[in-house]
């Protein structure tokens, strides 16, 4: 009997985590296509007030505080960024870049309380005046419920190549 | 090429375009700039204990930077005496020993061949002669080291000349009288020429136009340091280092840490530090004239809070490596001058990329045939002496740019 109540409690767990994690890919697949088609202020809505923006360099597990990355923006930051981006006049975003990103293999990687973790991957392509550039990443998350939906209170973009010197990037990613 | 054909590419108030974009050109630059003059390499605290190593460059060559076991600093070249491998292929580290995976012939950090395998079969090489490759001279200032394959020449004190200073200038914001090189590297690739960021870091006409998006937005105080109504002046030490001083602002301002955009109440433990170190008066004066805004010919940028050192790759590739200056003994003012630097700088910052943009756009603006030159002669009509006779003009005007090119024909005209 007790065997019977295992397998029940695990695939209504199972079913839980399902629903989660469809809720997650919507929260992941929603943002990706806000930055592809450069929706700023709805991008920027996605954030907790303490959200952190990473994107190291040389490495995945530098220490933000003491070595350079190549963005580690606190939510005042973030804001700063989509205002120059707002102005029209951010030249490496004169014209914007066409993007397209396929976003995959994502994975709730832990859940604690309110905070969920989650790990992806994206390929994303980039085409700009003078060059089209492939641009490969792993991305972690954590995501936040607030107010009963998620938002995201970290995101960090480990770029495959970034122990190497990398054209302008200056679309949100 | 001789006097007539150098006439024609830099005239009186412009350059040829083609200066920029001749590939036949850049491969003399090489040669006649990269492997003549001092170029700077690395900094001395990147490498602080014995047998440290970091991998850096000296024009296109890759450079192994060592501190080897007597705690000298030693440029070595990335090339096994045997067939050619590559000894090193890691960005740092630590290693007594670079052993070359291909025959296993051994270097130590001094560069001295260590061991060769089965060496019965080489009984006439003399191992004192088979170390690795290295810089002809090696000489540093203040912890940064520099570089020149030529075995004769200008010393680099008197290639630095009147820049010397500079230096000085910039450890003197550190309680301990020290920079340090420890917060890593952005690299940043742009597809143009070199020459374009040479140029570009001390022109003081472009901020305005280019960074407004960010002035705008961000409240920044940089963009009067390079107004019109500025006190700020342009300056050409000759040798092509040149230089935004902006001090005559900051003096009229006469705001300790003005130059930082705060003020002394919000750095508490620097400030203390600077007035035990220098006396309340002399850190006063440091402290409101900031770090210096210098370009040192031919890559060494010294911006303020970051330095950047050029690295040419083609005609019409380059790499910026960018970091957060770090002075020693100043934790509170270095962890914002981290913050500062990486919003500005690498292919993501504020600044940066804008500049990176335009580099980009002009090398392709430059390969149209006409017109022919640029124009660089903005302040000609207003150059002046400083006391100690280096020209200086306003800080918009094209005199920067002026000493650049009056260098580098003196260097240039040597090729054949």
């Amino acid at each position: 009997m007790s065997g019977a109540g295992t397998v029940e409690s695990r695939s209504t767990a199972s079913r839980v985590s399902d629903v989660l994690l469809r809720e997650v890919e919507a929260f992941v697949y929603l943002e990706g296509g806000l930055q592809d088609r450069h929706e700023y202020d709805a991008w920027e809505a996605l954030w907790t007030d303490d959200g952190v923006y990473w994107i190291p360099a040389n490495g995945d597990d530098i220490d933000p505080e003491r070595e350079m990355s190549i963005i580690y923006d606190n939510r005042s930051r973030i804001a700063l960024r989509i205002r120059q981006l707002h102005t029209g006049r951010r030249l490496a975003q004169t014209p914007k870049s066409n993007l397209v990103r396929v976003i995959s293999n994502i994975e709730i990687a832990s859940e604690s309380g309110e905070e969920i973790n989650v790990r992806a991957n994206a390929i994303i392509f980039e085409s700009a005046p003078r060059r089209d550039t492939l641009w490969g990443t792993r991305y972690e998350y954590t995501l936040r419920r607030i107010d009963g939906a998620l938002k995201m209170a970290r995101k960090k973009v480990v770029l495959v190549n970034n122990d190497k010197a990398l054209p302008n990037m200056a679309f949100l990613i | 090429m001789n006097q007539a054909q150098w006439n024609e590419l830099l005239s009186k108030d412009g350059v040829h375009g083609s200066v920029y974009t001749d590939p036949a050109l850049y491969a003399a630059e090489l040669e006649y700039i990269w492997r003549t003059t001092w170029v700077y390499v690395g900094h001395e605290s990147e490498v602080p204990r014995r047998h440290d190593f970091v991998m850096k460059s000296l024009g296109v060559e890759p450079i192994i930077m060592t501190r080897d076991g007597d705690g000298r600093v030693q440029l070595l070249l990335n090339r096994c005496s045997h067939r050619g491998n590559q000894v090193c292929i890691q960005a740092r580290g630590n290693a007594s020993t670079f052993t070359c995976p291909y025959h296993a012939w051994s270097f130590g950090s001094d560069g001295r061949l260590k061991h060769i395998s089965m060496p019965d079969g080489y009984p006439d090489v003399d191992r004192s002669t088979r170390g690795l490759g290295r810089v002809t001279r090696v000489a540093s200032y203040r912890g940064f080291v520099f570089g020149s394959f030529a075995a004769d020449g200008p010393t680099l004190e008197e290639h630095l000349g009147g820049a010397l200073e500079v230096f000085d200038r910039l450890v003197a914001l550190s309680p301990e009288g020290e920079i340090e090189v420890t917060a890593g590297f952005l690299q940043h690739k742009v597809t143009a020429n070199w020459k374009l960021m040479l140029e570009n870091e001390t022109d003081g006409y472009h901020p305005t136009f280019v960074h407004s998006s960010i002035f705008g937005v961000a409240q920044s105080g940089i963009g009067k340091l390079y107004g019109r109504d500025s006190a700020a002046v342009s300056r050409d030490y000759g040798n092509g280092h040149t230089e935004c001083d902006l001090r005559p602002q900051f003096r009229n301002l006469a705001l300790p840490m003005g130059w930082f955009g705060t003020t002394e109440d919000r750095l508490p433990d620097y400030v203390a530090k600077m007035r035990q170190a220098y006396g309340e008066e002399r850190a006063r004066e440091i402290m409101i004239d900031g770090t210096p805004h210098v370009m040192i010919f031919p890559n060494l940028f010294i911006a303020e809070i970051q330095l950047f050192v050029l690295q040419p790759v083609a005609v019409d590739e380059t790499i910026q490596h960018v970091t957060a200056l770090q002075f020693k003994g100043a934790p509170d003012l270095n962890r914002r001058m981290r913050q500062q630097t990486m919003g500005s700088v690498g292919p993501a910052g504020f600044l940066l990329a804008d500049d990176s943009e335009i580099y980009e756009r002009t090398h392709l603006g430059l390969k149209s045939s006409a017109p022919r030159y640029t124009l660089i002669s903005r302040g000609s009509h207003r150059e002046r002496r400083d006391e100690d006779g280096y020209r200086i003009g306003d800080i918009t005007d094209d005199l920067p740019s002026r000493g650049i090119w009056r260098h580098y024909r003196a260097l240039m005209e040597r090729a054949a």
